[in-house]
């Protein structure tokens, strides 16, 4: 392709637009994964191209080639029809490619006009040119309306005004191409809704924008172009006008998916009848001292999910980690089928007829250097039929976590394989079937489905409605909105360490839900 | 590859001392056959050999199963020592007791002293959270004073006071409680055997025991077996006095098997070698044993060479320095690379 000699259109960051960046038969391969197999991707002035594809898709993997982080194994990167080559994070940042990872690469400690002159040379020589770049930012603010003060203090900043400084440093540095990591992962329902008019600026103004994300609604509202990658490889890329979330999910996953589950309407509990699970006053001080719950009161019946929404850090790790031992109580109660178990260890809960499913399955939910039958008998292996007098029974162990293996769908080569080399879906199911098998009263069910493929998600789902169908009450504490809608029957919302409101099902909009996690009460 | 890794690291230790070796004018290949004529040139090469690396063994062992637990024991030294005082005092205490008592007796009170020192670490970390590498060091201090007050006082041998000489040592052992010889003219004694043994019930204790389970998902991941419902500082403590059990047995075995009696040194440096001998056989009890072989036969072997061919001593330490070097080192080199592999790959 051959394009005319004439200047280059600007942006009015006074860059030279990126008419065209295609990315042509790139293929990069890690020991034993084709990540990339002859991915073809290209973005334009003024669009915004969603990536759309599972973990470890390769979406990530394509994105670390564009800003050279990666080295390609086989690459064409052609640049306004120019070949280019990115071996290093700097050449594609002098090429105009700008990166908003997911997880922003800020210094707490310093202000908004620091953070984005970190790294570069001032226009002074040796002294510092902060006011020169503070008036810039404002400038950039006013243009993109991202409103942040230049001297403000990045850890005072919500999560929201810190991805808004990402943006303007990469329009600082000049980036007239900008992909975005799952930019919508930590925010809410209103920060999103800004995010995307900023997108949209600044695709009208000549940018070109990469947009990655799994959320499909947000992908059919903002995008004009989507990629759907699986395996490594491209699926499909067409306009995604006239596009469903359904049509899109199955691009995804290869196979028609359930967007909505059939669920059976919730029985309000019979008067009288005691809740399961009781929390009641409950305070709880989080890693650096401070309050982290601020009297959280709340109960779940029996056959009933309570859903608790928030924005990450608001005293939902604190909760779950309070209610399965890990956290000491400062104030408050907690009770489990009438006993009291505010105080109680983790093995004490679990006798109570109480299973987990943590946060960090990695950290807490399985050892992951114990083979898959070792880490299905994580908690019950003191007992029979697993162990007898002491010593364990491999045959038993062997039986019975074939069962489970089978019935819960975990796909293992063999019984003898390490955790550790199973799929995040995997290890998710490994840890549901060994929590479901006990048969529990209650369930404190955290993040269930982060970072866990659709299918397995939609497996665990199912399992988890199967489970309230039987009676288990169910606390599941998760950030990801649709989960939440999909499986409660009512939901609360965490604000600074407190439980804003809890509301029925069919009350909750993502609207009201939205206020509420920005602390909006009324 | 993996498993060939520590052989490579024996080899280049071997490479560079070989350098040394040239530097002070002696023909390496001279030097290395000596070595190996020490250790396993004859029958009683053999036996020394296998005398040596049975207390490694049995130190390795308990080694292996406080890494395994995630807590780390450098308190091998004076484990033994404490053992070897204990089945020392029981023995001469019980002079006239039967074999079938007294041979067992001694090796069980070598046990549970050398347990005790070891637990009395994990008790402290347990409860208090006080880091087991200090007080493992320590606890070997205070062993080795005690060790010399009792030589010294209430243990030495009375012969040595009617003589005058007042070696700090204790009075022999009486013959029915010593361990018997497997090859006559040699020192290879009962001992060995039963530290095979003793290797095979360790593995047997890791991996077909639910204490043994505990003991590993704690090492492995404490956070997990906490969420678990394993109670992670118990299991850390019997790691520790399991490891100094075993210690206090190798104790006990020395003075059974070699000294047949208590004296200054007994600990021989097996209480840190022993570490490195456990890491050479991957942390299992069952690579231990031969890691152990090797081990004993470089200390039998340098023995022979510094006679051979006139070295100085310390340069026989600087070898055993650079294959525990070396040994160690590899192994954080190949956990590094695997991780910066797992790392390379594609996530998110």
């Amino acid at each position: 392709m051959v394009f005319p000699k004439t200047p280059m259109a600007q942006l009015p960051t006074g860059r030279d637009r990126i008419e065209e960046l295609r990315m042509v038969g790139i293929t990069k391969r890690f020991p034993g994964v084709l990540a990339n197999d002859r991915v073809d991707f290209d973005v334009r002035a003024g669009e915004i191209h969603a990536l759309l594809g599972e973990n470890g898709a390769g979406k990530s993997t394509l994105m670390r080639q564009l800003c050279g982080l990666y080295k390609p194994d086989a690459d064409e990167i052609h640049l306004n029809g120019a070949l280019r080559h990115f071996n290093s994070p700097a050449d594609s940042i002098h090429a105009g490619i700008g990166m908003i990872h997911q997880h922003f690469m800020l210094v707490p400690a310093l202000t908004v006009a620091e953070n984005v002159a970190l790294g570069l040379s001032s226009s002074r020589g040796p002294l510092l040119d902060l006011d020169r770049v503070s008036k810039r930012i404002d400038e950039l603010g006013k243009r993109y309306s991202l409103k942040v003060q230049p001297d403000a203090q990045v850890w005072q900043l919500s999560v929201g005004e810190q991805q808004r400084v990402e943006i303007l440093k990469a329009l600082y540095r000049g980036a007239a191409l900008l992909a975005l990591d799952e930019p919508t992962a930590v925010l809410t329902p209103q920060e999103v809704g800004e995010l995307f008019k900023v997108l949209r600026q600044m695709a009208a103004d000549g940018h070109a924008l990469i947009f990655i994300s799994h959320k499909l609604h947000e992908i059919i509202d903002v995008s004009q172009r989507v990629t759907v990658m699986r395996d490594g490889r491209v699926v499909s890329t067409h306009p995604t006008a006239g596009s469903t979330r359904a049509q899109l999910a199955s691009e995804m996953v290869g196979r028609p998916v359930i967007l909505e589950y059939e669920k059976k309407p919730y029985a309000p509990p019979v008067v009288g009848e005691a809740p399961r699970l009781e929390v009641d006053d409950l305070w709880v001080r989080g890693d650096r001292g401070r309050d982290a719950l601020r009297g959280v009161s709340l109960e779940v019946h029996a056959g009933e999910i309570l859903g608790i929404a928030g924005v990450s850090g608001n005293g939902q790790r604190e909760l779950a980690e309070a209610l399965t031992g890990l956290r000491p109580v400062a104030k408050g109660h907690v009770r489990v089928n009438g006993r009291d178990l505010t105080h109680a260890s983790p093995l004490q809960r679990i006798a109570a007829g109480q299973s987990a499913i943590p946060e960090e399955r990695m950290k807490d939910g399985v050892v992951k250097d114990f083979s898959v039958a070792e880490n299905l008998i994580l908690q019950d292996h003191g007992h029979a039929p697993f162990s007898r007098g002491g010593f364990m029974d491999p045959t038993a162990i062997t039986r019975e976590s074939a069962a489970l293996v089978k019935g819960f769908n975990v796909k293992t080569p063999t019984l003898d394989t390490p955790t550790k080399n199973l799929s995040g879906g995997n290890i998710q199911k490994l840890i549901l079937a060994r929590e479901l098998s006990r048969k529990p009263a209650v369930l404190i069910c955290a993040q269930p489905s982060r970072g866990v493929d659709i299918g397995a998600t939609e497996y665990i789902h199912q399992r988890l409605l199967e489970q309230r169908e039987r009676g288990m009450a169910t606390l599941l504490i998760s950030e990801d909105l649709d989960e939440l809608l999909a499986l409660s029957d009512r939901i609360g919302v965490m604000y600074e360490g407190r439980l804003m409101a809890v509301m029925d099902r069919a009350e909750a909009t993502l609207a009201r839900l939205g206020l509420l996690m920005a602390g909006v009460s009324s | 590859m993996e498993a060939l890794t520590p052989v490579i690291a024996v080899l280049l230790a071997l490479a560079i001392g070989a350098i040394m070796l040239l530097a002070l004018q002696v023909n390496p290949a001279t030097a290395y056959a000596a070595l190996a004529d020490g250790a396993f040139g004859s029958t009683f090469a053999v036996a020394q050999t296998l005398v040596k690396a049975t207390p490694l063994l049995l130190v390795g062992l308990g080694i292996c199963i406080a890494f395994r637990g995630g807590v780390i024991n450098i308190g091998g030294e004076g484990q033994i020592i404490v053992g070897a005082l204990a089945t020392t005092a029981f023995t001469l205490g019980f002079p006239d007791a039967p074999l079938l008592v007294l041979l067992p007796g001694g090796l069980i009170c070598g046990m549970l002293v050398g347990g005790l020192w070891g637990g009395i670490a994990g008790v402290l970390k347990a409860r208090f959270g006080v880091n087991e590498i200090l007080t493992t060091i320590m606890m070997n201090a205070i062993a080795v004073q005690l060790s010399n007050f009792l030589l010294r006082g209430p243990m030495i041998d009375p012969k040595e006071i009617v003589s005058g000489t007042l070696l700090a040592q204790s009075a022999r052992l009486p013959e029915t409680s010593w361990l018997p010889r497997l090859i006559p003219q040699t020192l290879l004694h009962a001992g060995a055997i039963f530290a095979v043994v003793m290797a095979v019930l360790v593995y047997v204790l890791l991996w077909r025991t639910v204490l043994g389970y505990r003991i590993r998902a704690v090492g492995l991941n404490a956070d997990a077996a906490r969420y678990a419902g394993i109670r992670v500082p118990v299991y850390q403590a019997l790691a520790l006095l399991l490891s100094g059990a075993l210690a206090g047995l190798a104790g006990a075995v020395e003075v059974l098997g070699v000294s047949h009696r208590m004296m200054e040194g007994v600990s021989g440096g097996y209480g840190f070698s022993g570490i490195v001998a456990a890491l050479f056989g991957k942390l299992h009890p069952l690579g231990a044993i031969p890691a152990s072989v090797l081990f004993g036969s470089l200390l039998v072997g340098a023995d022979k060479m510094q006679r051979a061919v006139q070295v100085p001593s310390a340069l026989i330490d600087a070898l055993n320095g650079l294959v525990v070097l070396f040994v160690v080192g590899s192994d954080i080199l190949v956990r590094r690379r695997a991780q910066r592999r797992r790392e390379q790959e594609p996530h998110a």
